[in-house]
């Protein structure tokens, strides 16, 4: 059966118009982008989508073998391949995306990056044009320092000749990655305490009463995370130097390209060009699992309520609403 | 012979007697005893007496779908009600599959309720939208309110509770379980006045502020009669054993955090209040559980038949030593945390145990992930040859083991597998799940729910069809290859009331294959499939008594039907539909 590949399905050598719809999406802080937006976006990206269904509603219906095309849904109808698909109503954004992700794919593609929310517009969801449209921005300026987002890039990147093939053959699905709305089907009041839980429980170990507050912080790229005790801290301020200090060990490979080699020991502020620069961004998990910007609240309903700390990539972390200055208006 | 009837008076104007060898008084009492709703539908259908015996006899309803009647309906075709069951949303709305704002308000049926049901005394509702000024209306409109049960709903705060507990003088049940609550504070406890001694059954294990604790021990010592307590997860082990003391005759425990460092003497004290909970069925709770207090309950798990573990995070040692002291349970809900030794644990202590439920402690793999696998299943099921209910999340299976596992256990009335990564095969052979499947409802003749997963080809759907004669519920995910599939299960399976359906490549012939059967059914639901508008529209047209209802999504096409929910309703198309609801 034919099927028009339109040359790679992100266009990832397309790079203008990727930075068209992305300019659009990270200059959207609401969640979804007006019509006009996304007709516009998906003209300027039609040239350049995976089509993996012949485009018309006139087109035969494919043939599926056992268990190929589990979501032939009709792609023409859909604004885009997956990764640019607007910022609609998170519910539904996210699970379309996955379903045109695992049409005919390995299904290895997609946001791997988990968080505890799943309607939370960074749920990797795929409908959520940010995050993969972010992960594809991080691919152009560094390449190594993700390691989640690059599995996606690479397979990305190695679509368009592994789909031909997959088309006949049954898709084998191994240990996919993507999250879709409602999937797994576990009510979110179960996935809420599981991850304070997790986070509780590891904590648990070693230290107990109400004198200290162990939280993990992982940071995008590093090979392991740390822990920090959040009450020895009294603001903003002080927690922030302490995690760049915590992990300045990994983000010398990003210094050295910002040409900040040679100044002695890190402080607070080259963090903070780092950070100024859009490379990291500070992100908490709080109770109901959704992931928040640190700063926005007063430090003792942040401590009440964090969870786990993530040190972001800034490009990851469009729509957030950000801007690091939030951060340092403490 | 021509039965003499002699009919009461209960029409107005109308009196019409004649000599009667069974009188209706008689007829409503012996009704009185008949307690299932199937039976009470059946008694109706016998004839316009008994029919008449019945609707006056009833005094409890259940509303499977909350949209297929009308309040109005209700209050007139049963007068004498006092506790109503109601369900709203549709069950996939749990996972966030429906938008919010989509219906299924209380507030309609309490003003109507609040008119023609003054004696109401029992509400539970589940998936439906509940307001604080409804909560308010409820604590207000009802003198004889005795028990509340919220499971699943949204669209309130404390303050409603706050309300409850203020206003509804002969309370015995406050059970608010997993609910989208905008949970304020605490203080709503604290408006249980003094002199208030009714309750029986207390449960906000699911709230997150901090309630007064005095406030509270002082509540539980004065409600003599209280067998069920849930607490949250704030009520420190130490404050636990306080509420132990006060209350030993507890049936049901749900204990808040069990982590906070105790004294040695602190431990004895709490294994001596354990000790004296002689009548303790069930256990919950243990969320952040330190292992090395849970001796503490040994004692009081004699009796145990239900230990719902899914908030406590145990390795597999230190369930299998508690299980050793659960000799008589008969449901467990664990957390994957156990992993296969847990559940070989399970299999080797349990040997009563009907009913197992395993959920995922990692569901988005953000973590390293260990989890169950098929091997602990069949460990179970060699070793609880009674098991009848199973909710299972793993990450990996085989068509071998589900058939090992129904072979040892083909009484399964409740077969849930969910294989997390979606179209996921047979690890070990590669090929599709449909010959598990194909086990389970070739073996499991009483089979009454099943939900399937993993890499399913149109054969499942077949099979179900094929052989599974008494399935009621059928949960569909990713699963199928077309139209084929969703046929066979309409074309065969004659029982079936509710189908629940998304991202499957059922497109318009396979929904409109069962347009007969839909009115036999509770509802079906279909999201990202492949049915459109058209095949919507020529639905509602064939069954006018059914409602078809669209959820649209902005910016997608307008010819495809996103989410489908087709219900059979005698009180019309709903008239509170949000503007993203079609009604077609």
């Amino acid at each position: 059966m034919s099927i028009p590949l339109e040359h790679n399905y992100i266009g990832l050598t397309e790079t203008s118009p990727m930075e068209r719809s992305s300019d659009m999406l990270s200059s959207s802080t609401s969640s979804t982008l007006s019509t006009e937006d996304e007709k516009s976006s998906a003209l300027n990206l039609m040239e350049t989508e995976l089509r993996l269904g012949l485009p018309g509603s006139e087109s035969p219906e494919r043939k599926p073998g056992p268990g190929v095309s589990l979501f032939g849904k009709d792609l023409e109808d859909r604004n885009n391949g997956y990764s640019l698909s607007p910022l609609k109503n998170p519910v539904s954004g996210a699970k379309r995306g996955f379903s045109d992700a695992i049409d005919g794919s390995s299904g290895k593609w997609v946001f791997s990056l988990g968080n505890g929310s799943e309607v939370d517009l960074f749920s990797p969801g795929g409908g959520n044009g940010g995050k993969p449209l972010g992960g594809l921005e991080g691919k152009h300026n560094t390449q190594n320092s993700c390691p989640s987002a690059t599995p996606n890039m690479k397979e990305a990147a190695s679509v368009p000749q592994s789909l031909k093939p997959v088309q006949e053959k049954k898709p084998q699905v191994p240990a996919a990655k993507a999250q879709v709305v409602g999937w797994p089907p576990i009510r979110s009041f179960r996935k809420n305490t599981m991850t304070s839980n997790l986070a509780k429980n590891s904590d648990a170990e070693g230290k107990t009463g109400f004198g200290c507050l162990y939280v993990k912080v992982s940071m995008d790229g590093a090979p392991y995370l740390r822990k920090v005790d959040l009450k020895i801290y009294n603001n903003y301020k002080e927690i922030s130097s302490a995690l760049e200090k915590m992990f300045s060990c990994f983000t010398i490979g990003q210094c050295s390209s910002h040409g900040l080699r040679g100044r002695d020991g890190l402080n607070e502020s080259r963090l903070k060009d780092l950070l100024h620069g859009s490379e990291y961004v500070l992100t908490y998990e709080d109770k109901d699992g959704d992931w928040m910007l640190v700063g926005d609240v007063p430090w003792e309903m942040f401590t009440d309520s964090c969870r786990r700390l993530r040190i972001m990539k800034g490009s990851e972390a469009i729509g957030l609403g950000l801007s690091y200055y939030n951060i340092h208006s403490e | 012979m021509d039965p003499m009837r002699k009919k009461d008076c209960h029409d107005s104007g109308e009196s019409v007697r004649v000599a009667s060898t069974f009188p209706d008084e008689v007829l409503e009492r012996v009704l009185a005893l008949v307690k299932s709703h199937k039976d009470r539908s059946s008694v109706s259908l016998v004839c316009k007496d008994w029919y008449d015996a019945e609707r006056w006899s009833r005094t409890h309803v259940f509303i499977g779908n909350c949209y297929s009647v009308s309040p109005e309906i209700v209050v007139r075709r049963f007068p004498n009600v006092r506790s109503v069951t109601l369900k709203g949303k549709p069950r996939f709305s749990d996972f966030n599959l429906v938008p919010p704002n989509w219906g299924a308000d209380i507030r309609c049926w309490l003003v109507v309720f609040g008119a023609k049901y003054r004696c109401l005394e029992e509400l539970r509702l589940k998936r439906m939208t509940v307001s604080d000024e409804s909560l308010e209306f409820l604590a207000l409109s009802f003198p004889n309110f005795k028990a509340l049960s919220l499971l699943s709903c949204d669209g309130f705060s404390t303050d409603g509770l706050a309300a409850i507990a203020s206003h509804c003088k002969n309370l015995t049940e406050l059970n608010i379980q997993e609910n989208d609550i905008y949970d304020k504070s605490g203080s709503w406890l604290s408006c249980f006045p003094e002199n208030f001694t009714s309750l029986e059954v207390l449960n906000f294990a699911y709230l997150h502020n901090d309630v007064n604790f005095e406030a509270l021990e002082r509540l539980v010592s004065r409600c003599k009669s209280l067998n069920v307590l849930k607490v949250n997860k704030n009520i420190t082990l130490e404050q636990l054993q306080r509420l132990l003391i006060c209350a030993p005759q507890l049936a049901e425990l749900g204990t808040g955090s069990f982590l906070h460092e105790l004294t040695d003497r602190q431990y004895s004290e709490l294994k001596r209040s354990f000790n004296n909970c002689n009548n303790l069925n069930v256990l919950s709770g243990l969320s952040e559980v330190a292992a090395i207090y849970l001796p503490a309950l040994y004692p009081a798990c004699t009796n145990l038949t239900f230990l719902n573990l899914s908030d406590a995070a145990l390795q597999s040692e230190e369930l299998a030593k508690l299980l050793v002291h659960c000799p008589r349970l008969q449901r467990l809900w664990v957390l994957d945390t156990v992993e296969d030794k847990g559940l070989e644990a399970i299999g080797s202590n349990c040997p009563l145990l009907e009913e197992l439920r395993v959920f995922p402690s990692d569901p988005f793999e953000e973590g390293i992930v260990h989890g169950v696998t098929e091997s602990g299943f069949i460990a179970v099921s060699y070793g609880c040859r009674r098991l009848h209910y199973v909710l299972y999340f793993c990450r990996q299976m085989t068509n071998a083991a589900v058939a090992t596992i129904v072979q040892n256990c083909p009484d399964f009335t409740h077969f849930r597998l969910c294989i997390m990564n979606p179209c996921q095969p047979d690890y070990l052979s590669n090929e599709p799940m449909d010959e598990a499947f194909c086990a389970v409802v070739k073996t499991c003749t009483k089979l009454r729910r099943l939900a399937v997963s993993g890499l399913l080809t149109d054969l499942t759907f077949e099979y179900i069809g094929k052989y599974a004669k008494n399935l009621e519920t059928l949960s569909v995910a990713f699963a199928g290859s077309s139209d084929w599939g969703m046929q066979c299960v309409l074309g065969g399976c004659p029982k079936l009331r509710k189908l629940e359906i998304r991202d499957c490549p059922f497109g318009n012939a396979a929904l409109l294959s069962g347009f007969e059967k839909y009115e036999s059914m509770r509802s079906l639901w279909m999201s990202d499939c492949k049915v459109t508008m058209n095949g919507c529209r020529f639905l509602a047209k064939e069954m006018p008594r059914l409602n078809v209802e669209v959820m649209k999504e902005d910016g997608n096409d307008d010819s495809q039907a996103d989410k489908v929910y087709v219900y059979r309703s005698v009180a019309g198309p709903r008239r509170d539909a949000p503007p993203f609801v079609l009604t077609l």
